[in-house]
């Protein structure tokens, strides 16, 4: 018997996962006839799962959170029992902003602290305050940017215009110099360079090695009373993942992705984030990263408590949110590495026997103690070498100099 | 009570300006989601935002709605849970409608309902049109088939469609499937028409 469950997404390579596991029978060797249902918009996204419309969504991962804390419309309690990709976010500035800092593009996205000090100069010789959009408030980018601008000293509230907009927009809204650059997911940076209208100026995975990205949300309620879907989904997506991350299926993954009722970009831009190969300047050779985006190796499904807790220390430290232990408490559940080891316990996926871990911490490929099969982290630094224990959320916002 | 639609279809945002006019709203204003629509939008000082729910601009004005200190903080409406039978027509029927903060429930209530039905008759309205574009561009394949057909085989009109037509039944196809095949196999043979 066949159940069908329907599941939000947006146009994005990062829905990666999920498309594979409709368009490679993953899902349905589950008995899942899976029914991906594109959204228009993050705020549509997140209305059709807390609605009940669709049972499960590609979500940020910051927006699940915003959503349980209450910060985002109608607060419902939200699930992530799974992670469905780690990095893939790209930085793009109009050119002629970009010309200001380091002309070296490969250098410039290797040194993300040089080129963030070279971006808070380049603000000052801008004919205006640079407006730069973002797809979310409660987004990883825009979480990232803010993270990285204040390192060189900017308030990303006061110093910059932080802009709104969905990513399909982002291209349009640059080439009409409604924005002067943008942060999102792929392949929309890509597409902005390929056009000409933009260059690369920073790589999330140079901010943050392994930073959390997508999350599969479910609303709690139904998750709980439907274990053994929940499960069998989590299978085929654990599955779908170690085929995306295939080198081998790279070439028809970004095909399947091409497709109108996904993506809809083309197959060449997509395949980009997919091997890591990306084009920084438009006419230039690519730039090796080679984690650019990942959807199985290391424990990228796993839904790290500390992960979760770090979005929302940057909630608190940005002052979205008050910090209480009742928030930090709902902050923290939502991430739900229980369901994914109770999910998973039979198959060979790795699973890591602590829910929480210290972020940041990891230089180099480590192995670590798993209940089964082998697990190797790999590194996970944040550029400025900081590192966030879960436990000392206290000590780790006050390590950050307050902002002019 | 000022409403404001943000819409780019000037024909759904007409056909509820209408609706909303004959239930007695006269404070009805119509902003495209483009350019400085949210500076727009935070001077107008609404106390009702309707917008389409497939609108990707959805995201830009609900941040302009968290950040706005212009602005009485307005809030969605789907913020009353209490009536889901409601919540799930305005989903289905495409409508998102943002309720200044403080505004009964009594008096937003038909305007959602209100929303909701012009939605969904403008939905149907343009299923009405595609289905009457498709059938226009069926014909005007057969047509071609047709020709091709008269001109090659020296068939009457009648027969020309009379043998697609069996040709059609016998495959188990739609006479326009036909007409197509037909006219590939045509171009490919370099037959014209």
């Amino acid at each position: 018997m066949t159940v069908r469950l329907r599941i939000a997404f947006l146009q994005l390579t990062d829905a990666a996962v999920l498309v594979a596991a409709r368009e490679r029978g993953f899902a349905e060797a589950e008995g899942i006839a899976l029914d991906l249902v594109r959204a228009p918009s993050w705020a549509t996204l997140r209305d059709q799962l807390v609605f009940g419309q669709v049972e499960a969504a590609h979500m940020l991962a910051p927006l699940a959170v915003a959503v349980a804390l209450g910060l985002s419309q109608q607060p419902c309690s939200l699930a992530a029992p799974y992670k469905l990709s780690v990095n893939g976010n790209m930085l793009v500035m109009a050119r002629g902003f970009a010309d200001a800092m380091d002309p070296d593009v490969a250098r410039r996205l290797a040194d993300p602290l040089g080129a963030a000090h070279d971006f808070a100069a380049a603000i000052g010789l801008w004919k205006r305050k640079p407006v730069i959009g973002i797809v979310h408030r409660y987004s990883s980018h825009a979480i990232m940017l803010r993270y990285w601008l204040a390192s060189a000293g900017v308030n990303p509230d006061r110093d910059v215009d932080l802009r709104v907009l969905p990513p399909p927009l982002t291209v349009e809204q640059l080439r009409a110099g409604e924005v002067d650059g943008f942060i999102a997911g792929e392949p929309w940076g890509s597409a902005a360079v390929d056009a000409g209208l933009a260059e690369a100026v920073a790589i999330g995975e140079r901010i943050w090695q392994r930073g959390v990205e997508k999350i599969l949300a479910f609303r709690e309620d139904w998750m709980e009373s439907h274990p053994g879907l929940v499960d069998a989904l989590l299978r085929a997506l654990a599955r779908a993942a170690y085929w995306c991350d295939d080198p081998a299926n790279r070439e028809e993954l970004a095909d399947l992705l091409a497709d109108p009722r996904y993506v809809g970009q083309p197959a060449g831009l997509i395949q980009r984030a997919l091997s890591g190969l990306m084009v920084a300047r438009a006419g230039l050779g690519p730039i090796a990263n080679p984690d650019f985006m990942l959807f199985a190796r290391e424990a990228t499904m796993f839904p790290w408590r500390s992960q979760a807790l770090w979005i929302y220390s940057q909630l608190v430290r940005w002052r979205m949110v008050d910090h209480t232990p009742n928030n930090m408490a709902r902050a923290g559940a939502v991430f739900r590495p229980d369901v994914f080891r109770r999910a998973l316990h039979d198959s060979d996926v790795p699973l890591p026997g602590a829910s929480m871990k210290v972020e940041g911490a990891l230089r180099s490929p480590l192995a670590v103690g798993s209940r089964q099969g082998g697990l190797m982290l790999g590194p996970d630094r944040f550029f400025d070498e900081r590192i966030f224990d879960p436990e000392q959320i206290e000590d780790y916002l006050a390590s950050f100099p307050p902002l002019r | 009570m000022r409403i404001v639609i943000i819409d780019d279809s000037g024909t759904r945002a007409a056909v509820m300006e209408e609706g909303l006019r004959d239930a007695g709203y006269i404070d009805i204003h119509v902003i495209p989601p483009r350019g400085p629509f949210v500076a727009q939008l935070e001077r107008m000082a609404p106390d009702v935002v309707l917008m389409d729910l497939g609108n990707p601009s959805r995201d830009t004005l609900e941040e302009m709605l968290s950040v706005s200190r212009a602005l009485a903080k307005p809030i969605a409406m789907f913020v009353d849970q209490s009536d889901d039978s409601m919540i799930a027509a305005a989903i289905d029927a495409g409508v998102s409608a943002y309720v200044v903060d403080g505004l009964r429930k009594e008096r937003v209530k038909p305007i959602i309902e209100l929303a909701i039905h012009r939605f969904n008759a403008f939905a149907r309205m343009q299923a009405e049109r595609d289905e009457a574009l498709m059938q226009l561009a069926e014909r005007k394949v057969i047509d071609r088939a047709k020709s091709i057909l008269m001109n090659q085989r020296g068939l009457s009109e009648q027969d020309a469609y009379a043998l697609m037509r069996s040709s059609a039944m016998n495959q188990g196809k739609k006479i326009v499937e036909i007409a197509q095949a037909l006219i590939t196999a045509s171009d490919l043979l370099g037959g014209g028409s």
